[in-house]
């Protein structure tokens, strides 16, 4: 989980960070309050997460609630990958 | 600043003789004395905020100095040409037809806006139709993140969310239809020494629902200051046909009919007046829901939405930034 906070912070500070000195910013701060995040910057956001972890993203799942902030969008993606192992190891799951 | 006290649907009614005249006194002072122009180019879309726009400035600089550009293009619908058609006649103003459809096909408009929505539906093609639009604001707290919706020429509808590439994508090629426009208006601006006069109302102005140098571009924006339902009342006052009054506001801009509501302001227009009004007014989210039909909870998404819009119409907003101010370009005075 640490690992993947770090790499969506790292996409984070390298895409939505354009002034030096900017990256004082925590794991829990709220994308939308801080204004960190646009809209634009979420599909870019989603689009980083869907590609490099190869999870099924749906409609219903772009909520606040899983992208609000560095700690939440990693916590979206242990669980999803949690998810997905579990189907995998599952023989009887089709 | 406006008290919870007086807020009510009726809160954007208008005197509309009282306003027109103010708004009139105002193109005449900015037309003809700030910028010395004879008269005015109005791009007429067949819809309600060109044809006041339009109306205003024929009552302002007289009939005779006010030129109505259609400009129809392969994908717009036919309505729209036949209701600007119908408002031109129906004010006496000058107006002729522009089809920008060739200019948009040579500089790869439609092409561009097809290869881009293929990048999620990589079997659109010929005869297919296509709108991008916005989840509900109100349904659910999600994300305004686009998705294209797509009909095959056999009727079979696709829906696809929007990857960063293919959004982007399909804006920017869609946005020659704007751009292209503008640059019309302006051809006939120079040649007759008008004024263009842009044509959007507070909602699309404060909110960034235009083209940055395409529809947002203009000389003067006579009912950028008022809300859509004024904007009707205005409509109403001055005579534009029922038939218009009666249209709901399109975009006009994709080969599917695409709703302004479904992309752009998520909610219906009326609503989000007052929901816009309520926030400018410091009106509380519970008061502004219970006129509006809304909860609290609704309305903060609204609210959060409007300065998410905010922001990005600071860029769309701008005019060239410098490194340093060059004082002679600030006018007589200075």
């Amino acid at each position: 989980m640490q690992a993947i906070e770090q790499e969506v912070r790292q996409f984070v500070v390298e895409n939505f960070l354009f002034t030096a000195g900017d990256s004082q910013f925590s794991d829990t701060d709220s994308f939308l309050e801080t204004g960190l995040v646009d809209s634009m910057g979420i599909l870019n956001l989603v689009e980083f997460v869907r590609g490099k972890y190869a999870i099924p993203i749906d409609d219903e799942e772009l909520v606040p609630e899983h992208w609000d902030s560095v700690r939440q969008v990693a916590e979206f993606v242990q669980r999803k990958l949690g998810g997905l192992s579990h189907q995998r190891v599952d023989p009887g799951t089709s | 600043m406006n008290t919870s006290a007086v807020f009510s649907s009726r809160v954007l009614e208008i005197d509309p003789s009282n306003l027109a005249n103010e708004i009139e006194r105002g193109i005449r002072e900015i037309v003809l004395r700030r910028f010395r122009r004879k008269g005015a180019v109005v791009a007429l879309s067949g819809g309600i905020d060109s044809s006041v726009t339009a109306a205003l400035c024929a009552q302002a600089l007289g009939k005779d100095h006010v030129l109505g550009v259609l400009m129809p293009e392969y994908e717009s619908s036919e309505e729209s040409l036949r209701f600007a058609n119908l408002f031109a006649e129906a004010i006496g103003i000058p107006s002729l037809v522009e089809n920008i459809g060739p200019a948009l096909e040579a500089v790869g408009c439609y092409h561009r806006r097809d290869e881009a929505i293929r990048k999620v539906i990589p079997e659109y093609g010929a005869g297919w139709k296509s709108k991008i639009v916005l989840p509900n604001l109100v349904e659910g707290s999600h994300y305004q993140i686009f998705s294209v919706v797509a009909q095959s020429p056999t009727g079979e509808v696709r829906r696809a969310r929007l990857t960063p590439d293919a959004y982007l994508g399909i804006v920017a090629a869609t946005n020659f239809k704007q751009r292209t426009r503008k640059m019309l208006e302006y051809y006939h601006a120079d040649r007759l020494w008008y004024a263009v006069a842009g044509t959007p109302n507070r909602l699309e102005h404060a909110l960034g629902f235009f083209v940055k140098n395409g529809d947002g571009s203009a000389d003067f924006k006579p009912i950028a200051h008022l809300y859509k339902t004024q904007v009707y009342q205005l409509g109403k006052f001055l005579g534009v046909p029922e038939e218009i009054l009666r249209r709901p506001p399109t975009t006009d801009t994709y080969s599917l009919e695409q709703s302004q509501e479904e992309f752009y302001f998520s909610l219906p227009l009326d609503k989000m007046d007052l929901c816009l009004y309520g926030k400018n007014n410091g009106v509380s989210a519970e008061e502004i829901g219970s006129v509006v039909g809304l909860t609290a909870d609704q309305v903060k998404r609204v609210f959060t939405t409007i300065d998410s819009k905010l922001r990005a119409t600071v860029y769309l907003q701008s005019p060239p930034q410098l490194i340093q101010p060059v004082d002679e370009t600030r006018g007589p005075g200075h």
